[in-house]
């Protein structure tokens, strides 16, 4: 059997396997993105310590 | 495959022997209903007076709406019964034989979960819980529950409905407030008369069905009245809405406008008997239900602009 040969299941799922292909890749832009915002505005920073709040003001 | 799928009952009439596609699982999540669900919890979100990042915004609307459509699978699993004998849902995923009602239930279930958790890690748990709970209520208390059992089904169920603004404010206050009920109350008491205005000329479908609408068990005198009686109710609602946080001239001359037509349709359908419905084919009861949506989109598109004017500096009563 060859490995090139489309067999004809690709053909009928096209529509499927493309529509799943587009959710992932956007479910990994949203992931990024997210990570993205929430890192830059200091969501995970470790909390400070009260001494050293103080001393920066 | 197992005894007890082959011996389940048969909503599909197998009238499809292809592939389902892309589009007809999409179609399990009632992107109709969506849409209703993203404006109303943007409008929710928008509306509140604290700022959120855009793309923090756009992520907790996106997980609402995919919470919203997993409901609507859930819901097709559990009605796909029922969905095959009315006319206006024999063309759904699984009554059509595209989808199976397994497949209905794994995605139902799967984006459920998924949804709950990526809103609560984008947002906040609170608004999480919010959405968990509404999509509990929809799928157990309204689907499985009442819907069969109480002509107060589509009072009940559109609490389900109601809840997307409150969830939207969550995201942005992390609680409720009387704004956020005042938006979910606009939307609980606007459903009875959309829904019974559409059981009064699709009568048959949900006759064949064995759902117990009221029109169906009360008779459809009673139907005119309750429509008449939430409709005033709702235009009281909605009035009132305009002197909070969320309203604003703008909101109020909408509401006057469309809460006058509202109550006009739904006297006039009160004034009719069967006899003048079936002499113009429904003609008044269609035209407000079209009017009904209408009456939604513009209220809440009404509070958005409000938003927007606040944040500019010239929105709401100051």
């Amino acid at each position: 059997m060859s490995l090139n040969k489309q067999h004809e299941i690709h053909t009928r799922r096209f529509s499927r396997n493309l529509g799943v292909g587009v959710v992932l890749g956007a479910f990994i832009a949203i992931i990024f993105g997210l990570t993205i915002v929430k890192v830059s505005r200091g969501d995970y920073e470790p909390a400070r310590p009260p001494a050293a709040t103080e001393a920066t003001q | 495959m197992s005894d007890a799928s082959i011996n389940s009952p048969d909503f599909s009439g197998r009238g499809f022997d292809g592939e389902a596609q892309f589009g007809d699982f999409f179609a399990l999540l009632k992107p109709r209903v969506m849409t209703l669900v993203v404006f109303t919890a943007a409008v929710g979100l928008f509306a509140s007076p604290v700022h959120v990042h855009p793309f923090v915004a756009f992520c907790a609307i996106l997980f609402i709406a995919v919470g919203g459509g997993a409901s609507g699978a859930l819901n097709m699993w559990w009605d796909a019964d029922i969905d095959a004998v009315m006319k206006r849902t024999a063309r759904r995923p699984i009554p059509s034989g595209k989808v199976t009602e397994q497949e209905a239930l794994g995605i139902g279930l799967a984006l459920s979960g998924f949804s709950v958790v990526f809103l609560g890690l984008a947002s906040n748990w609170f608004a999480a819980g919010l959405l968990a709970f509404t999509i509990f209520f929809y799928v157990v208390v309204y689907t499985m529950w009442l819907k069969r059992w109480t002509p107060q089904n589509i009072v009940i169920g559109g609490a389900a409905g109601a809840f997307p603004p409150m969830i939207g404010w969550a995201v942005a206050t992390g609680g409720i407030s009387i704004e956020s009920v005042l938006m979910f109350c606009l939307t609980f008491m606007w459903t009875p008369p959309h829904f019974w205005a559409l059981a009064l000329f699709i009568r048959k479908d949900y006759d064949h069905a064995g759902v117990p609408m009221l029109t169906v068990t009360h008779g459809r005198r009673s139907a005119r009245n309750h429509i008449l009686v939430y409709t005033l109710l709702l235009a009281a609602l909605a009035l009132a809405t305009a002197f909070t946080s969320v309203g604003g001239p703008i909101y109020l001359a909408v509401a006057i406008v469309l809460n006058t037509l509202f109550v006009k349709g739904a006297y006039d359908i009160w004034r009719r008997d069967e006899d003048m419905s079936e002499t113009d084919n429904f003609l008044t009861e269609k035209k407000f239900f079209k009017l009904s949506l209408l009456y939604l989109f513009a209220h809440f598109g009404a509070i958005l602009i409000e938003a927007i004017l606040t944040r500019m500096g010239m929105g709401g009563w100051s």
